[in-house]
């Protein structure tokens, strides 16, 4: 893990996940390395899409995988900087299995002076049998 | 209709209706927010896919509605959502018997001016 980072993603999470999109899915922290970022979510009734089978709403996984991805951006060039999404493509594999956190793990693959390119993945236990893909394009917003 | 849990979560209710499809509403609040002033990208995309659902839903008499299960969606991001209302809505762009194409399109104070659409492909089991 990078040791002299001016962005420190655990911190950023710890201020973040109490308040705003990130509290009110309950987003948590896990681990980072020099250009990716894992963070989860518990399991919650209040995030069920379909009641009859208690399977998590794809949205709570969209945006956990929105902001594993957009860690892994401020993570890499090491500090935060303001960007917004351009794109965000995610193939739901399979549904989570109700009851167990989600894991969502985002890679910054590329960097440019304007536009960063990002993947993941996301699972609910085992990362080999994984319940989402994602691929999206972030364009900064600030120097 | 009966939104699911994610859609309380996020504060959403029917507004209307557009042939046949309702019409969704997203006040702003803490809760949907990503940077301050700014709505979470996640949270708009969860409203597009709600709207995509929704639309769906709402062509189906309750006794034959089917289980929907999202295959991909794409999101695209036009502007920043701001300190307001926003509003979306589904459109069936196909509806076969096993999959079905969706679209759907959010917008704050002018529906000339979307903010995001999302596409969505999504399989049904009946």
């Amino acid at each position: 893990m990078p040791v002299d980072s001016a962005f420190d993603p655990e911190r950023f999470v710890s201020t973040l996940a109490s308040r705003a999109h990130g509290g009110l899915l309950g987003l948590r922290y896990i681990a980072h390395g020099a250009d990716w970022s894992e963070l989860a979510i518990d399991y919650s009734e209040r995030l069920i899409g379909d009641e009859a089978s208690g399977v998590l709403a794809s949205g709570p996984i969209l945006a956990l995988m929105d902001m594993a991805t957009s860690m892994a951006i401020w993570i890499r060039q090491q500090r935060f900087r303001a960007q917004a999404t351009l794109d965000l493509r995610v193939d739901y594999l399979r549904p989570a299995t109700p009851g167990k956190a989600v894991i969502g793990r985002g890679e910054c693959y590329r960097l440019t002076r304007s536009v960063a390119f990002v993947r993941g993945q996301a699972h609910d236990g085992d990362p080999a049998d994984p319940v989402a893909h994602v691929a999206g394009t972030y364009m900064f917003t600030s120097p | 209709m009966k939104l699911p849990p994610y859609a309380e979560l996020l504060g959403l209710s029917v507004a209307g209706e557009e042939a046949g499809a309702p019409l969704l509403l997203m006040p702003f609040g803490v809760g949907v927010m990503g940077r301050p002033g700014f709505l979470h990208g996640g949270a708009i995309g969860g409203l597009l896919e709600m709207a995509a659902f929704t639309a769906l839903y709402a062509r189906f008499p309750d006794e034959e509605r089917p289980r929907i299960k999202p295959i991909t969606v794409t999101v695209d991001f036009m502007r920043g959502g701001r300190e307001a209302d926003t509003f979306a809505i589904g459109i069936i762009t196909r509806l076969g018997t096993r999959v079905a194409n969706l679209e759907a399109v959010a917008w704050q104070e002018d529906r000339a001016k979307p903010i995001a659409v999302a596409r969505m492909n999504v399989l049904l089991s009946r």
